[in-house]
């Protein structure tokens, strides 16, 4: 869909990129929708062999860890419950099936577009306890946000949120100081740049002297944050530069902002591949805790025993490729999903599945 | 997950909250309750059935400047 000007100057950009590229650097791009438009653009392949492209944890759906996905399919079993959720969770693998199997013996599982459609499937099933299965970034929280406020105002009492929402910037850190991940560069998500800003990201450059790019969906702006970032990275001057400044303010969006605020409080959080990060999680203030499904129910998360030889943590933290996974393409592939990364159409092992998975270089 | 598609706001319902939004033809209902400042006739990013951000059309228009600067910076 791109225009000609916008083919052109990408073809000038990824010329630019050869030229300017002096010795191997490791850039992470840190958002779902980033994956996929680098895979269906082929930016990998047409990159100079020294820029190696890795993927974070920027799927939403990936990240979730193993417990929680239990605990949510525990919840879908219970009779008075009706889950609303987004497709994108609708197939992941938890210890027993996933959402579509419970909806397949007789569950109530309804698939949203959005926490306002949830809240109206509230409104219109008084004797069901719809649960919305709250995921997604800085993102996706504001508009669960303020279902929850309308929720609250109309005393909707039949409406709970699983809460699997996280932060982008805490995870930044926590791959940071872990050295075997060796992040040279990180291509910020524009999205949930629109929302934050750009000051939460600055300790990137200012405590880790790594830059980092805010970036579009286009290629030709994938392009130029790559530009951007060898740039930088040559000169050997960390910041944080915002390439998507039509849509991201540099305060981000101050409405959404005081929205969570109101709502969620920052709290720890249980990422697949990464572990616990602090603060990384954002739990509902003690106001709205009968709203949160956990409270609600009661739910247990219960420690799960690593099932089969998925690498899905090891993929979100760029430490492999899909293809080094044994299941890649084999046991493991869209229709018959192993691990989330191959279950969301923005997952890692999806992108790669659909776009390379011929290549040799993996 | 964080997609999100450009549209222009062709209506706006009397609770200022939501706005039919054009989006590449289609037009959809979307809430605009995280962009209060959004007026008929902006552009902005839909997101989950919210609208995220206005986009700034000066913004969007000097962005062939940004690329023109990367293309000279590069060859220092
Ligand atoms: S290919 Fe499948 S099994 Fe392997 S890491 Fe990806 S999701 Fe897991």
């Amino acid at each position: 869909m791109a225009t000609t000007k916008e083919q052109e100057y990408f073809s000038r950009l990824v010329e630019q990129l050869q030229r300017m590229t002096q010795r191997p650097v490791k850039i992470m791009e840190v958002c779902g929708t980033h994956t996929m438009a680098i895979a269906a653009a082929g930016i990998r392949q047409i990159l100079p062999p020294e820029v190696e492209l890795v993927s974070g944890p920027g799927c939403p759906v990936c990240v979730t860890a193993d417990m929680d996905i239990d605990a949510f399919l525990d919840l879908a079993t219970r009779e008075d419950v009706t889950i609303a959720t987004y497709g994108d969770m609708l197939r992941v693998p938890g210890t027993e099936g996933s959402l579509a199997d419970i909806r397949a013996q007789g569950g109530r599982v309804q698939v949203v577009y959005s926490a306002t459609e949830a809240l109206q499937l509230a409104r219109e099933n008084p004797d069901r306890e719809v649960v919305f299965l709250a995921v997604g970034f800085e993102t996706t929280a504001p508009a669960t946000a303020h279902a929850l406020t309308v929720a609250q105002a109309e005393k909707i009492n039949n409406f709970s949120i699983f809460n699997l929402h996280k932060m982008v910037p805490p995870a930044l850190r926590a791959l940071l100081a872990d050295e075997e991940t060796a992040v040279d560069g990180f291509i910020l998500p524009g999205h949930v740049s629109a929302i934050i800003g750009e000051e939460p990201y600055r300790f990137v450059a200012e405590e880790f002297g790594r830059p980092g790019v805010i970036a579009g969906f286009e290629p030709v702006e994938i392009m130029a944050a790559l530009v951007q970032l060898v740039t930088l990275l040559n000169r050997r001057e960390a910041r944080i530069t915002n390439l998507y400044r039509h849509v991201v303010r540099p305060e981000g969006n101050r409405t959404a902002l005081a929205l969570l605020e109101r709502v969620f409080q920052p709290a720890n959080a249980i990422w697949r591949g990464l572990g616990e990060i602090p603060d990384s999680g954002l739990k509902l203030r003690e106001e709205l805790f009968p709203y949160d499904a956990e409270v609600k129910f009661g739910v247990t998360r219960k420690p799960v025993a690593k099932r089969t030889a998925c690498r899905c943590g090891d993929v979100l933290k760029g430490l492999i490729k899909p293809p080094a996974c044994p299941l890649f393409a084999r046991k493991c592939t869209p229709e018959q999903p192993q691990g989330p990364c191959m279950v969301s159409a923005e997952g890692t092992c999806a992108a790669y599945y659909h776009y390379h998975r011929r290549d040799s270089d993996g | 997950m964080c997609l999100a598609v450009p549209g222009e706001i062709i209506k706006i319902y009397p609770d200022g909250y939501q706005a039919d939004v054009n989006i590449m033809g289609n037009v959809k209902r979307v809430s605009i309750f995280l962009t209060p400042e959004a007026k008929v006739g902006d552009r902005v990013m839909v997101h989950a059935g919210q609208a995220i951000s206005v986009i700034e059309r000066e913004e969007a228009e000097a962005i062939e400047k940004l690329w023109e600067e990367l293309l000279r910076h590069g060859n220092d």
